[in-house]
């Protein structure tokens, strides 16, 4: 056949995918039903064209059409609300305890340089200016000063809000960075967590030190619930990329890297929604001159069991009664 | 084979789908890229600096609803646009490059948070070189957010603007032509609007052993054969 009777006879198929693809139909329901078999005619004839060395204009028209076709037939669907509570109820808890050995890791490079820096630093008080500038540590001290008239910093419903937004950009930010630098092999997570875990170590142990603790520990202990997991949750996804490009197992390592940042995305979601209840609770509830350190202590306590109960139980039940 | 070597050589990217068709994309190197994501980092500093305006006025609050506001935009301004502009951030629109699955499907939101977070790692140490250092020892120019997220970034041509052949009786070829010298002459017919008429009588003129005819009577000639190869009676 030659190419102008190949045109003629198909081109009307051709620009009815085209109006399909352009979204200019009568009914949605009837295009739906119309398009796949239009779609698999015009693969068809892009298949022959090619074979018959057409002319490249009439090629490029057909593929063009197959790729516009390919994209609105392979379409992944978002249905992103039913989503987000299935992921808090169930994907989140199960991914972290898939992953738990890199949670572990992720938890000893946090925590130990925090023990180690804060006892360093509550020993030795010159410590700390070793990894903060004096100007740095008379900020910290003057917000956590029991003779403040106002505790962390003045404290209105406005200055709560900036905070709110100071602590989302700063925090969420870190949580971040320390999972995307985990892809070269590992090291930038590595040096995140134990940078990050070196200066709240050492800010603790400073204050302690100087004998804060009534003003700094009941201020932390709630968000650091949801903050501190996090931001070990977003290590261990940055240490599960860096692990699938060190050792990536059976497979290629782009498919190993590939499988783990699926994998670990979902932990980064994860720690992002945490870091969120954590700057709403360090912005709004920490801050709050009025409730008393009692109060502050024993809901930070069950803040922690809450989520300590949720990573390691959450989504538990629903897996026992309905396996699959 | 021919088609393998040209592959290697070439940007071409093939995937074979299910309808075992075998699409073809265009990767787009780090220049476009580059150029793309200046454009979006100058919308990007536009945008915050027409709202720092009014949000200055608003105190503390402002500040809050800024700080917010510019961790979006860090973060999640690709997001947004791949996802629901068919890949396309404004910048890349301008370019005519997109965002696409390794299978050349469209992009979701999971594969797109992956490679705008990994981003960071690509800035590293500084202005992107992980990033470049990445799509140059790449074969397909993916930088280190692409392979986390297995995506690729294409070039999106617009669609040709309508297509005539010239006018010109239709003439028999003089002998049997394979199909590479058909493809050839059909394809001289078919860009006579693309070549100037000086490098078409050029063109034309090598086959005057053949053709035993000079200037503009050879095109026209080489253009009657095309036609009559594309059907024409």
């Amino acid at each position: 056949m030659k190419q102008q009777d190949f045109e003629q006879s198909y081109q009307e198929q051709w620009q009815r995918l085209e109006r399909l693809l352009n979204g200019d139909t009568q009914t949605s329901s009837e295009a739906n039903a119309e398009f796949p078999e239009l779609y698999r005619h015009v693969c068809h004839h892009l298949a022959l064209a090619k074979h018959r060395r057409y002319s490249p204009h009439l090629i490029d028209r057909l593929h063009r059409l197959v790729m516009d076709g390919h994209h609105q037939l392979y379409r992944h669907s978002a249905r992103f609300r039913y989503q987000l509570v299935r992921f808090i109820l169930l994907e989140f808890p199960l991914a972290i305890r898939r992953n738990s050995p890199y949670v572990f890791a992720a938890a000893l490079l946090f925590v130990l340089p925090i023990v180690l820096m804060g006892v360093g630093c509550y020993l030795n008080e010159e410590l700390v200016y070793s990894v903060s500038s004096p100007q740095q540590v008379r900020m910290m001290e003057s917000m956590y000063d029991p003779g403040n008239e106002h505790l962390g910093r003045e404290s209105d419903s406005a200055s709560d809000l900036a905070m709110f937004g100071f602590y989302i950009k700063n925090n969420i930010g870190i949580a971040f960075r320390t999972f995307a630098s985990g892809i070269l092999f590992g090291l930038g997570t590595i040096f995140f967590l134990l940078f990050n875990g070196v200066m709240i170590g050492s800010i603790g142990g400073h204050l302690t030190q100087v004998g804060y603790v009534d003003t700094f520990y009941p201020f932390v202990i709630g968000h650091g619930a949801f903050e501190l997991t996090a931001i070990v949750f977003s290590g261990a996804a940055g240490l599960k990329l860096g692990f699938a490009m060190v050792d990536p197992g059976p497979y290629s390592r782009l498919t190993a890297l590939r499988i783990a940042g699926r994998e670990s995305i979902a932990i980064v979601y994860g720690a992002g929604l945490m870091l969120l209840i954590a700057a709403f609770l360090e912005a709004f509830w920490s801050s709050s001159q009025e409730l008393s350190r009692t109060v502050k202590y024993s809901v930070g306590a069950l803040l922690w069991l809450l989520v300590l109960v949720y990573c390691g139980w959450g989504g538990r039940s629903r897996r026992g009664s309905q396996s699959h | 084979m021919y088609s393998e070597r040209l592959e290697r050589l070439d940007t071409q990217y093939l995937v074979e789908t299910a309808e075992g068709i075998e699409l073809q994309a265009q990767l787009a190197g780090p220049v476009p890229r580059a150029l793309a994501y200046l454009i979006d980092v100058s919308i990007r500093t536009l945008v915050v600096m027409l709202l720092s305006l009014p949000l200055m006025f608003a105190g503390k609050f402002g500040t809050g609803l800024m700080l917010i506001l510019t961790f979006l935009l860090e973060w999640f301004y690709p997001v947004v646009f791949e996802v629901f502009r068919h890949g396309q951030t404004p910048g890349k629109k301008c370019l005519q490059i997109a965002v696409v699955n390794d299978d050349l499907t469209p992009i979701s939101w999971g594969t797109s948070i992956i490679r705008n977070l990994v981003r960071f790692a690509d800035f590293l140490p500084f202005a992107y070189l992980a990033g470049l250092i990445s799509m140059v020892l790449n074969g397909n120019f993916q930088r280190l957010g692409d392979l986390a997220a297995g995506t690729l970034v294409i070039h999106r041509s617009q669609s040709d603007e309508p297509f005539s052949l010239p006018q010109a009786s239709p003439q028999t070829p003089p002998l049997p032509l394979d199909l590479e010298e058909q493809m050839a002459i059909v394809g001289f017919a078919e860009r006579h609007q693309q070549l100037s008429d000086e490098r078409q009588q050029e063109l034309a003129e090598i086959l005057q052993a053949i053709t035993q005819r000079r200037g503009q009577e050879a095109v026209t000639y080489l253009r009657g054969i095309g036609a009559w190869l594309l059907g024409a009676r």
